[in-house]
């Protein structure tokens, strides 16, 4: 994976998705090490997601490296109308590494082939954000203890989700089982789901959240959002029938286990926070873990 | 059969005909092919009857061969096409167009949030997958597929 840009999961093999979260253990383990030292690392965040950059800079700083970089577009040369190319171009030449978060689909690609440093892409709009993916490998693989033959529920919008997309492209590879349960307006699209078919992989969809709950190994929630819908009423039908609560847990497997990528709004009640099979916390945490690992081995550190 | 279908437009000594063009784009078959940078003579044939089309478009471009790389470009609009290169007032080599696996600078991407549509000088890349017939486009940057019927050449 040296000097090789990450844009997309579907850059990464198998064998690289294990490799990551090797590396990620051993980051687990020793997360402060002095192996960046005096390397630069840029972080260009051409729309601001707090959350994201700091696991990034968190990851660097606890290695020793330095961070350059902008927070949000208003504040850099991309408001005077320079193009993404020369910004890149620019800060390829005081940089180890780009990593960027942009709202136009494409724009990572196109930054890794006009970059002579390599790109990690943050998000680039409603496309990828292949870290996030790798992170929730990573939790899924250090609560189950494997990542073959998994029972996958996934939870919510599973039309625009990014994430639940990413994360089914990734598992593809582990002969998962999935349960899709959503709405009727926010199914997991076709292509998605001919992908499936194409590997051989079992899934069922269901509109009624604890149908599946039971044989589930991991329950990953997403965000439900109101501009999705555009007949209001479409909204209020469906808005509390995707809501987790704990006493939907009694009697769901002992090994299983709660993500959800954060921010969260109500889509997990809070009571279910208390309960041992939450696990969106510290799945957060093990975002900078495994953005250590993808860092070091690009630069061919680790 | 052939030659006197050819003969409908004018008669044509050396070069390459192509028949079987859908006449509402036959210029984009023109851009595509770059024939307006061309010097030697073309002629068109716009509107003619055709069983299968209703209407088709028919050109004729004497003393040019046009690469099979360029000439399949048309398959993404012209699927139907047929080139006959002629020698001597003769067909001596009949070729259909072949869909490429892969597409550079000729569509556009119809997702408005693609890169390709927001930067200035973004050339347009897409891998072209085949799903019941039809030509689909794959765009190497949003990923967002553009299906046959939104095509729309640069
Ligand atoms: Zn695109």
């Amino acid at each position: 994976m040296k000097n090789k840009s990450l844009i997309s999961i579907s850059d990464y093999s198998r064998d690289d998705y294990m490799q990551i979260i090797e590396l990620a253990e051993h980051f687990e383990k020793k997360p402060v090490q002095n192996i960046l030292e005096g390397k630069v690392v840029a972080t260009l965040f051409f729309e601001p997601s707090t959350r994201t950059r700091l696991s990034f800079e968190s990851a660097v700083n606890k290695l020793g490296g330095r961070i350059i970089g902008f927070t949000d577009a208003a504040s850099s040369s991309v408001k005077k109308g320079e193009s993404l190319k020369d910004t890149i171009l620019t800060v390829a030449q005081y940089s180890d590494l780009i990593v960027m978060r942009h709202p136009v689909e494409g724009s990572a690609r196109y930054a890794s082939e006009v970059s002579p440093v390599p790109v990690v892409n943050a998000g680039d709009g409603a496309n990828q954000h292949p870290t996030q993916c790798l992170l929730d490998l990573y939790s899924i693989k250090k609560t189950q203890g494997k990542l073959d033959n998994l029972n996958i529920c996934l939870v919510g919008d599973l039309k625009y989700g990014r994430t639940v997309h990413s994360l089914l492209q990734a598992m593809v590879n582990f002969k998962p089982t999935f349960h899709f349960i959503s709405p009727k307006l926010l199914q997991m699209p076709n292509e998605y789901k001919m992908e499936l078919e194409a590997n051989g992989i079992k899934y069922y969809e269901h509109e009624e959240l604890t149908a599946s709950l039971k044989e589930a190994d991991i329950v990953y929630v997403t965000r439900i959002q109101k501009e999705r819908f555009s007949e209001p009423m479409d909204y209020e039908k469906v808005k509390n029938s995707y809501i987790l609560k704990n006493k939907m847990l009694e009697g769901t497997k002992s090994n299983m286990r709660i993500l959800h990528p954060l921010p969260r709004v109500n889509e997990i009640n809070v009571d279910v926070d208390e309960n041992e099979k939450a696990y969106y916390f510290p799945q957060a945490l093990n975002g900078v873990y495994t953005r250590q690992a993808i860092i070091t081995s690009i630069l061919g550190i680790k | 059969m052939d030659e006197k279908k050819i003969m409908q437009v004018s008669a044509l000594e050396s070069g390459t005909v192509i028949d079987h063009i859908p006449s509402e784009v036959l210029f984009k078959v023109i851009s595509i092919l770059g024939l307006d940078k061309i010097d030697t003579t073309i002629t068109f044939g716009f509107n003619l009857h055709s069983k299968k089309f209703g209407k088709k478009a028919i050109i004729k471009i004497s003393e040019r061969f046009p690469d099979d790389d360029d000439l399949n470009k048309m398959a993404l609009i012209a699927p139907e096409a047929k080139i006959n290169i002629i020698r001597d007032y003769k067909v001596v080599e009949k070729k259909v167009v072949k869909v490429p696996e892969k597409v550079k600078g000729i569509a556009r991407c119809m997702n408005p949030k693609c890169v390709t549509n927001v930067e200035d000088n973004v050339k347009t890349r897409f891998t072209v997958l085949i799903n019941n017939g039809a030509v689909d486009l794959k765009c190497h940057y949003c990923e967002k597929i553009t299906d046959q019927e939104h095509i729309e050449i640069v």
